[in-house]
């Protein structure tokens, strides 16, 4: 990096983030504030400057705000919608340089050193930052100073900019909250009559480490700029898409067939070198009337291998309406899983990656979470003995046992009219006329007073093995706490 | 083997095991989603391995036609089982026909009795038969009868299941 001679650094503050981001979507006109519920109490998260400008304050009650301000509008906040916006901020902050971080949840810092030259200056770069902001409809503070700690303060405290090189002038008046320290510091400082930055750098400083610490010493010495702190740029999520434009349109299936197999080939590289797998593809393609056809697979497994995915595009590009031509194919990876690199071994597998093809053809038909399997699960109840898991998401798992000889078919339990503790001699089920001819039995189970279940609220049954002298052989079951009969399951 | 196979009967579940149990590899079973009864794989584990065996839910007998079609002429499975409600036509049983042979793998359809199709190979009806001889209660007595057969001839066989050579065992009908 930068030795620190001729650093820049450009702190952005967002005062208001979070209510206009809101309010670029759905203006409205007088006050207006975000709302969250803190303590069981509905609290003023964010406000707009007309809302401050009625008294209103961060951290108030709404209830009280409401009746301060009876025209006051209100919206419930969306932190984790804020957040992504900051992200949104901060890609679009690297059209000024490379190196942007997040300054807590509602700024950005930059470190501008060497890019101001492309915008003419550093004064014309921080006007068309703040032109472009607030024709964004955001308001923001800017600090420009030669160390992150100086350009904090000058954002938070008094906006302006530092001259290059000499720090303690610009900060000299602002308050010592602006060091970013916590409340009881300043408080304390406050008291101690140390009011301003400039205060501070006057004192002894054995003394105000003795009584609050290093961290306010070294906040002083990284906002003058005699410890160097680092901005760490936050990284730009991998982008795991290929495109691919024509000089002319095409539309034969084996033409844009082999368009996707270019791409798969890039975008397969590229899964590879991040060792991911593509769980769910787009391909795009654009026709010449700018009209946009999609076909989206989702597979069973994460995969990355070109020759297997192009033969499952296969039935979706063969629905696709070419129109005029297709002139643009974009494939796009939307969903990705981690799938490190495996040593090949001589032993076989394409049994198992062909099931695998086999479930996401089927899945593009009728739904990938259609296709089930099933997992042993520890539970005497019938239903639970055994899990349905989607098929893409889990593995074959072996280890079934019953200790007890469970029916082939499961079904709701039927009703059947019958009295007494023991099996009945003759019944009717399903409109068939059934004499008992050997039952075996009880089996006891009981439900499972830790989960809550409506078909077991009749409480315990007495599970009978039933074998009619027509053949039939059911699973029958007695609820001796709400006398009744009914038929679960049938045997082989 | 490369051909879709008929069976109906209140024991056709139990055929569709034991055939799954004799092929061995993968099944996959096509099911339509309304349908309440299910399959219970803590009561066929004896018979086959449950986690050979991946269900599809389908919407209805088209979308089961066309996952078992699919299925069958991938040739990954070894059986592929269809609960069926209403009669093939000869076009659909054909088309199963034929993908059961590119694939080399045997299709199964459970049908409703009477529905079956003239395309299928062979028809099966299976039926279980009250055993009052053993004192055991688990017997798995049935009685299965080929009632269709393109390339042979009809019979009945009185058969039962064998819970540790874990194979069917063909017995001598049941004293009346």
């Amino acid at each position: 990096m930068f030795d620190g001679i001729g650093r820049r650094v450009v702190s952005l503050w967002f005062p208001r983030l979070a209510s206009e981001r809101v309010l670029r979507q759905r203006p409205v006109d007088g006050p207006f504030v975000l709302t969250v519920k803190q303590k069981n109490a509905d609290r003023i998260y964010c406000l707009n400057k007309a809302a401050e400008q009625q008294g209103l304050h961060q951290g108030m009650p709404y209830a009280d705000a409401r009746a301060f301000c009876p025209e006051l509008q209100s919206r419930v906040a969306e932190p984790e919608r804020d957040n992504g916006f900051l992200h949104l901020l901060r890609r679009w902050a690297t059209r000024y340089c490379p190196w942007v971080g997040f300054e807590g949840a509602d700024g950005l810092v930059m470190d501008v050193t060497g890019s101001t030259h492309l915008f003419g200056g550093e004064a014309p770069m921080l006007a068309d930052i703040r032109m472009r902001l607030r024709r964004a409809g955001l308001s923001v503070q800017i600090g420009c100073a030669d160390t992150r700690g100086a350009a904090w303060a000058l954002a938070h405290y008094g906006e302006g900019t530092a001259p290059s090189g000499d720090m303690l002038s610009a900060l000299n008046a602002l308050p010592v909250a602006g060091l970013r320290i916590d409340d009881d510091i300043s408080v304390a400082l406050q008291r101690l009559g140390l009011r301003t930055i400039g205060d501070l750098v006057g004192v002894a400083r054995a003394p105000l480490t003795r009584r609050f610490g290093p961290g306010l010493l070294l906040r002083l010495d990284q906002a003058l700029g005699a410890q160097f702190e680092e901005i760490s740029p936050h990284a730009d999520p991998v982008h795991f898409a290929v495109r691919m434009t024509l000089p002319e349109p095409i539309g034969l299936l084996s033409d844009v067939m082999l368009g996707a197999d270019r791409l798969l080939v890039q975008l397969c590289a590229k899964l590879k070198s991040h060792e991911v797998g593509a769980r769910k593809l787009c391909l795009t393609l654009r026709r010449v009337d700018h009209d946009h056809q999609q076909v989206e697979l989702r597979l069973a497994r994460p995969l990355r291998d070109p020759k297997r995915i192009l033969p499952l595009f296969e039935r979706g590009v063969a629905e696709i309406d070419a129109g005029f031509g297709i002139d643009q194919l974009r494939l796009e990876a939307t969903q990705v899983d981690p799938l490190p690199v495996q040593q090949i071994s001589h032993v076989a597998e394409g049994r198992a990656g062909a099931l695998d093809d086999l479930i996401t053809r089927i899945g593009t038909r009728i739904g990938l979470e259609n296709i089930q399997r099933f997992l042993p699960a520890d539970s005497h109840i019938p239903e639970r003995s055994f899990l349905v898991a989607s098929a893409a998401y889990s593995e074959p798992v072996a280890g079934w046992n019953s200790p007890n000889p469970r029916p082939l078919l499961l079904f709701p339990p039927e009703p059947i009219a019958a009295s007494g503790a023991r099996p009945p001699a003759r019944f009717r089920w399903r409109r068939m006329s059934l004499t008992t001819g050997r039952a075996t039995g009880p089996e006891r189970i009981a439900p499972e007073w830790w989960l809550e279940d409506e078909n077991w609220r009749s409480g315990l049954r007495d599970y009978w093995r039933v074998e009619t002298c027509e053949g039939r052989r059911l699973w029958l079951f007695y609820t001796p706490q709400n006398p009744g009969w009914f038929v679960q399951g049938e045997f082989a | 083997m490369g051909r879709t196979h008929e069976v109906c009967g209140a024991s056709a579940f139990a055929f569709a095991f034991a055939l799954l149990a004799q092929r061995g590899g993968q099944a996959v079973w096509v099911r339509e989603a309304w349908d309440r009864q299910q399959i219970n794989p803590t009561g066929f584990a004896d018979i086959s391995d449950p986690s050979r065996v991946t269900v599809c839910n389908t919407r209805d007998q088209i979308e089961t036609l066309a996952v078992a079609e699919e299925a069958l002429r991938s040739g990954v499975v070894a059986l592929v089982v269809m609960q069926l409600g209403k009669a093939l036509n000869l076009t659909e049983g054909r088309r199963l026909q034929l993908a059961a042979r590119d694939g080399a793998s045997t299709g199964l359809a459970i049908i409703p009795e009477g529905m079956g199709s003239n395309a299928a190979e062979t028809r099966w009806r299976c039926t279980p038969v009250f055993d009052p001889d053993t004192g055991v209660a688990d017997s798995t007595l049935q009685h299965w009868e080929l009632i269709k057969n393109k390339s042979g001839t009809l019979r009945v066989w009185y058969v039962r299941w064998d819970r540790t050579t874990r194979r069917i065992t063909v017995v001598p009908p049941p004293r009346k």
